[in-house]
C-alpha cells in the first residue's frame, strides 16, 4: 500500500447541489516530487485541494466520496489546522499575512513560542508570554533556508509585495515535519525575477524531500519545475503527464480542447475593418480581482466580440470599466467622441448598455417586479413610459406593462405575471429580465457579461440565439464576456483574449485549440513547435478514465525530438 | 521635516485640538489652575477603570465597546444588593466586586455572542443592546423587586414597596471607602512620581540605545523630549506659585491610584501573551487568522468578556468615588463618556493603549469642567457650556469614525 507515496488520492468524487465537480480524481505523489495541476477556472482544482485540507465548504455539502491516503495511511482530514498537523501547507494566492505584524510574527503566526507565567499556570496556556527571542531564532533560519535576507522585526506592510510571497513559503517551511505543500497560483502577481527565485526555491523545498503541488495557469514555469503534470478539465483527470514526455504546446491544447465540433463554431461574416465604433486605448480599471492594466480594443460596428481569459486576468473589468463602475483611466472613443469616464448615466445616454455579471446585485432589483426592472433603465435613459400632467411627470404604467409583457414573450420568461417580484425567479429568467432591461434603452453597443453564468442549458441557448439575432436583425453590436470559450466560439466573429490585464490577442472562433490555451496562459509558444500530429507517444502517460482519446491525439514535438537523437 | 509634522498632525487631530481646546476654555473661564487641577485629578481617578476596560476589543478589531454598559450594570445591581444587605466598608466594595464579576463574564459572553452574529455592525449593535439591557434592568429593579422577588427596605425601595428608589445612596462607610484608605496631599509626595518617572525614562533611553533596534534614534528624542518636559514640571512644581497651590490642594487617593497601575498593567500584560498577539491578529484579519487556525468568535468572546469586567470594576471604582447613583440612569452615558475620553487620547477604532486613556480622560475631563464655566464667564450662562460639551462629546466620536472609515478605504493594499 505504501509504494513511497506521500499522498495518494483515489477515486474522489465530490457534488455541489446535484452539480458534479470532481468526477473521479486520482492522484499520486512521492516525497521530493514535484507535481503541477492544471486547468482552466472550474476545472475541479480548488476543489481538490479544498477536500485535502479539509475545508469547511466541504463538509457543509455533503462531504466527498473517495480515499485520501496521506503518508501511508488513509485519513480523513476534517480542517485546515489538522491539515497543517499532519504536516500539510499551502501557500496562497492571496497573502495570509498580516500586515501590521513583524516578519517573525508572521511565520509564528499562532504557532508562537510560549513561555509560562505566573498568570498561565493559573488561568492556562493562552496567558502565557511569548518567547521572543527564540522566534526570532526560528524565524530567521528559515529565511536563511530560502536565501532571503530580511530583519526579521520589521513589519510584513513595508516590504515589496514579491517578498510577501517569500514570507508565507518561510512560515509553511518553518512548521517542522512539513511533507507536503501546496502552491496556489503563487507567481501570480510577481515579477518575472521574483517569479523565477520563487521557482528556485520550490525545487529546493522539493530537494529537501517536501512534495509540492503547483497550482498554476503559466505553462512556463510549470515546464521549467515540475516533474508531473496532471491536466483537469470539468472535474475529470484529462492525463498526468511526466514533463519530458511533454510541452507547453500540448498543455495548453489539453487544458482549453474539448473538440468543438466544427458545426458550433460561428460562421465567418466579412465585417468592415476600418467602422470602429467603439477604440478603447490603455485602458486601467481598479476593479478588485479583475484590474485592467493597459488595455487596448477596437470594436468594429455590427460585430458580436467576446472578451476571453481566465478569471481574475481582468476580462471582467474591461466592461465594468467602460460603463464607469469601477474607476477607471484610458481614453475611449464611442462614434470617434470621448465617451464620460466613471459616470455610468453618461455612458448609457450614449445608447451603450450593459448587462452585469452581478445579476443580484448589479443587475437586478430583487424586490421590484418584472416590469419595473425592465423599465428602470430606460425610464432614466431613454425618458420613456413617462406621462405629463401638469407639472408633474409620472410613470405611465400602462405602456410599461405592455412592452413588459412583450418582452416576456420575445424571451420566454417563465413568470406568473410582470408583476412578480424577480427575486422569485430561477437565474435563467433574472438573466432574461437582464437582458430586456438593458434592450429597452435601445443601445447601440450593449455589453453583456457572463450572460450563462449559472444558468439551466434551455435558457443558455435561449439567450444566446437572442444575442445573434439582436445582432443581425438590429445591428446591435455586442461585446460579449464569457468564461465558458465554447460559447464565445458559437456566436462571436472575433475572440479577445485578455491576460495579465492586457490584451493578449484576437483570434477566429475557428483557430486551434492550442492558440486559446497559450494565450489564456500567457505563454509563448517555442518555435520549432509543430501542429503535426505523431502517431506514438511516450509510455508514461497515465490516461485520464473518462477520456483516454485524447492523450493520444496530441502532437508531442518533445518526445519525437528526442526520439530522433 | 514638513511631511513629518504633517505626519504628526494628521495622526493626532484630535487630540492636539483638544490640547487647543482645553487652553482656550481655561483662559476664558478664569479659574485657577488649582481647582482645575484637583478636579481632573480626581476624575482621572474614578474614570480609568471605564476607559481601560476599551483597549482590547479595539485590539482584537471589534472597535469601541460601548457594550461596557452592561458591565456597569451588573456593578449597580451588586451595589443595590450589597447596600440592602448593609455591608460596610471596603468589605462591601469586596463583595460588590465578587457579585458583578461572575455577572459580567455572563453579560460579556452574551455579548460576545451576539457580537460574533452581527460582525462588522458591532459599535450600532453594542449602543442597541445597552439600551435594550437598560430595559430588562428597570424591569428587574423597577418591576419585578418587591412583587415576584420579595424585598423589604425602606430606605432602597420606594414607598409602596415595588422598586428601588431613584436615587440610591450608599452606606456612610461605603462612599470613598477605597479613596479614603490612604490619601496623600500631592505636595508632599509629587517628586516621588517625578522623580520615578525620570528614573523609569532613564532606564528606557539607556536600554533603546543599548538594543540599537530600528528606528531608536527616533524613540530616543520622544524619550528625551519627555525627560525635558518632567525637568519643566519639577521646576514649575518647585518655584512657580500656582502650581504649588495646585500641588496642596490636591489630595491623591493612593488606593485608585495602586489600582489604576495595576489595571493598566493587567491589559497591558494580558496583551503581551499568547492571548494577545491572538487579539492583535483577528484585529488585523479574521481571515488570516482563521485560515492560521485561531479560533476567531471564541476569542472574541474572550475579549468582550474582559472588557465587560473591567467596566464592571471601573464603575465600582466610579461609583465609590460619588458615593451615590443613579438607579435608572447611571449607567447610560458610562460608555459614551468612555469612548469619547478614548478617542480624544488619540485612539481610534484600530489603534488604542493604556496610555493614550490617560491622556484622554485627562484632556476630555478638563474640558469638561471647564466648559461650563467658560461658558459662564463668556455668556454669563453655565447652560451654554453644557451644550458646548455635550456637543463635543459627540462631535469627538463622530469625527473619529469618520477619519477611521477614510483611512480605512485609502489602505487596502495586503
Amino acid at each position: 500500500m505504501d509504494d513511497g507515496y506521500i499522498l495518494q488520492m483515489e477515486d474522489i468524487e465530490k457534488e455541489y447541489y446535484g452539480n458534479r465537480v470532481l468526477k473521479g480524481i486520482s492522484l499520486k505523489l512521492k516525497p521530493g516530487e514535484i507535481m503541477a495541476l492544471v486547468g482552466e477556472n472550474g476545472a475541479g482544482k480548488s476543489t481538490l485541494m479544498n477536500v485535502l485540507f479539509g475545508m469547511e465548504q466541504i463538509r457543509n455539502t455533503g462531504g466527498f466520496r473517495g480515499r485520501v491516503i496521506f503518508d501511508g495511511e488513509e485519513t480523513h482530514i476534517t480542517s485546515p489546522r489538522e491539515a497543517m498537523e499532519r504536516g500539510i501547507g499551502m501557500v496562497h494566492q492571496e497573502f495570509m499575512l498580516l500586515p501590521g505584524f513583524t516578519i517573525t510574527e508572521n511565520i509564528k503566526l499562532n504557532r508562537e513560542i510560549l513561555k509560562p507565567n505566573l498568570l498561565s499556570r493559573v488561568f492556562g496556556k493562552r496567558l502565557s508570554g511569548l518567547d521572543h527571542g527564540t522566534m526570532k531564532a526560528d524565524a530567521s533560519r528559515s529565511l536563511d533556508r530560502i536565501g532571503l535576507e530580511l530583519a526579521e522585526n520589521e513589519t510584513v506592510d513595508g516590504l515589496p509585495v514579491g517578498f510577501m510571497q517569500f514570507v508565507e513559503i518561510a512560515r509553511e517551511i518553518d512548521k517542522t515535519n512539513m511533507k507536503l505543500i501546496v502552491f496556489d497560483e503563487p507567481t501570480a502577481v510577481l515579477t518575472e525575477i521574483e517569479a523565477q527565485k520563487l521557482l528556485d526555491t520550490i525545487e529546493m523545498i522539493s530537494r529537501e524531500g517536501v512534495a509540492v503541488i503547483f497550482i498554476s495557469h503559466k505553462l512556463d514555469e510549470i515546464m521549467q519545475v515540475s516533474d508531473t503534470v496532471m491536466v483537469m478539465r470539468d472535474g475529470e483527470n484529462v492525463c498526468t503527464l511526466r514533463k519530458e514526455d511533454t510541452s507547453v504546446g500540448q498543455l495548453a491544447e489539453l487544458m482549453v480542447g474539448r473538440g468543438v465540433d466544427a458545426g458550433s463554431i460561428a460562421q465567418k461574416r466579412s465585417l468592415d475593418n476600418d467602422d470602429i465604433l467603439l477604440s478603447i486605448r490603455n485602458l486601467q480599471v481598479d476593479m478588485p480581482g479583475e484590474g485592467v492594466k493597459g488595455l487596448s480594443l477596437d470594436v468594429r460596428r455590427g460585430e458580436i466580440l467576446g472578451l476571453g481569459g481566465l478569471a481574475g486576468q481582468g476580462k471582467i473589468g474591461v466592461s465594468n470599466g467602460v460603463l464607469g463602475i469601477y474607476p477607471t483611466e484610458g481614453e475611449i472613443l464611442f462614434e470617434g467622441e470621448p465617451l464620460p469616464m466613471n459616470h455610468p448615466l453618461g455612458v448609457l445616454k450614449k445608447r451603450i448598455a450593459f448587462v452585469s455579471e452581478d445579476r443580484k446585485n448589479v443587475g437586478l432589483i430583487l424586490e421590484a417586479s418584472i416590469e419595473e426592472n425592465i423599465a428602470v433603465g430606460a425610464l432614466r435613459v431613454n425618458d420613456r413610459f413617462l406621462k405629463k400632467t401638469g407639472p408633474f411627470t409620472q410613470i405611465n404604467g400602462k405602456e410599461r406593462r405592455k412592452h413588459a409583457e412583450q418582452m416576456v414573450q420575445d424571451f420566454q420568461i417563465k413568470c406568473v405575471s410582470t408583476r412578480q417580484k424577480v427575486g422569485d425567479l430561477s437565474g435563467g429568467n433574472q438573466q432574461k429580465v437582464c437582458m430586456a432591461k438593458a434592450l429597452t434603452m435601445e443601445p447601440k453597443l450593449l455589453f453583456v457579461s457572463e450572460p450563462t453564468r449559472g444558468i439551466d442549458i434551455g435558457a443558455k441557448e435561449v439567450l444566446l440565439d437572442y444575442l445573434v439575432k439582436l445582432n443581425r436583425e438590429q445591428g446591435v453590436t455586442i461585446v460579449m464576456t464569457s468564461s465558458e470559450l465554447k460559447e464565445l466560439r458559437s456566436v462571436c466573429d472575433r475572440i479577445a483574449i485578455v491576460t495579465g490585464g492586457k490584451l493578449e490577442g484576437i483570434l477566429e472562433p475557428d483557430s486551434p485549440d492550442l492558440e486559446f490555451g497559450l494565450m489564456m496562459s500567457g505563454a509563448r509558444m517555442e518555435q520549432e513547435f509543430s501542429t503535426e500530429p505523431v502517431e506514438n507517444r511516450g509510455e508514461s502517460v497515465e490516461k485520464g478514465p473518462d477520456t483516454p482519446e485524447t492523450c493520444g491525439k496530441i502532437p508531442d514535438h518533445d518526445t519525437e525530438r528526442r526520439r530522433q537523437e | 521635516m514638513t511631511g513629518q509634522i504633517k505626519k504628526i498632525w494628521k495622526e493626532n487631530v484630535v487630540t492636539l485640538v483638544f490640547i487647543v481646546l482645553c487652553l482656550l476654555g481655561f483662559a476664558a473661564s478664569g479659574q485657577t489652575f488649582s481647582y482645575v487641577f484637583s478636579e481632573v485629578s480626581s476624575r482621572l481617578f474614578r474614570n480609568f477603570g471605564l476607559v481601560f476596560s476599551l483597549v482590547i476589543p479595539v485590539i482584537a478589531g471589534i472597535g469601541l465597546n460601548f457594550g461596557i454598559v452592561l458591565g456597569a450594570m451588573a456593578a449597580q445591581a451588586a451595589f443595590i444588593f450589597v447596600t440592602h444587605w448593609r455591608f460596610q466598608g471596603v468589605a462591601a466594595l469586596v463583595l460588590v466586586a465578587l457579585i458583578s464579576t461572575p455577572l459580567s463574564i455572563l453579560f460579556g459572553w452574551l455579548l460576545g455572542k451576539l457580537f460574533n452574529k452581527t460582525k462588522g455592525q458591532e459599535m450600532i449593535t453594542g449602543m442597541i443592546t445597552g439600551f435594550f439591557a437598560n430595559g430588562i434592568y428597570q424591569l428587574f429593579f423597577l418591576v419585578l423587586i418587591g412583587t415576584l422577588i420579595p424585598m423589604k427596605d425602606d430606605r432602597i425601595m420606594i414607598y409602596n414597596g415595588i422598586g428601588i428608589k431613584d436615587t440610591l445612596k450608599f452606606e456612610d462607610s461605603v462612599a470613598n471607602a477605597l479613596d479614603n484608605i490612604w490619601k496623600v496631599r500631592l505636595d508632599r509626595i509629587y517628586w516621588v512620581f517625578v522623580l520615578l518617572g525620570m528614573v523609569c525614562l532613564g532606564i528606557l533611553i539607556w536600554k533603546t540605545r543599548e538594543e540599537k533596534a530600528p528606528g531608536y534614534r527616533n524613540r530616543l528624542a520622544v524619550y528625551g523630549a519627555w525627560e525635558a518636559a518632567l525637568l519643566v514640571v519639577l521646576a514649575l512644581c518647585l518655584w512657580n506659585g500656582d502650581v504649588q497651590m495646585a500641588l496642596k490642594f490636591t489630595s491623591i487617593p493612593m488606593v485608585p491610584l495602586i489600582l489604576m497601575v495595576l489595571m493598566g498593567l493587567m491589559v497591558n500584560i494580558v496583551l503581551k501573551t499568547k492571548l494577545g498577539q491572538d487579539f492583535r491578529a483577528i484585529g488585523t484579519s479574521q481571515k488570516v487568522a482563521a485560515a492560521s487556525g485561531i479560533d476567531v468568535d471564541r476569542t472574541r468572546i474572550v475579549a468582550i468578556i474582559l472588557s465587560t469586567i473591567l467596566a464592571a470594576w471601573g464603575q465600582i471604582i466610579f461609583l465609590q468615588n460619588i458615593g451615590n447613583f443613579n438607579t435608572y440612569s447611571s449607567h447610560e452615558k458610562v460608555s459614551l463618556f468612555a469612548v469619547a475620553a478614548i478617542l480624544v487620547g488619540g485612539a481610534s477604532t484600530r489603534k488604542a493603549t493604556v496610555k493614550q486613556c490617560i491622556i484622554g480622560i485627562i484632556l476630555f475631563h478638563t474640558l469638561f469642567v471647564i466648559a461650563p464655566l467658560a461658558g459662564k464667564a463668556l455668556l454669563n450662562d453655565a447652560a451654554y457650556g453644557e451644550y458646548f460639551r455635550e456637543a463635543i462629546s459627540y462631535g469627538v466620536i463622530t469625527l473619529s469614525l469618520v477619519l477611521h472609515i477614510s483611512s480605512r478605504k485609502k489602505g487596502k493594499r495586503v
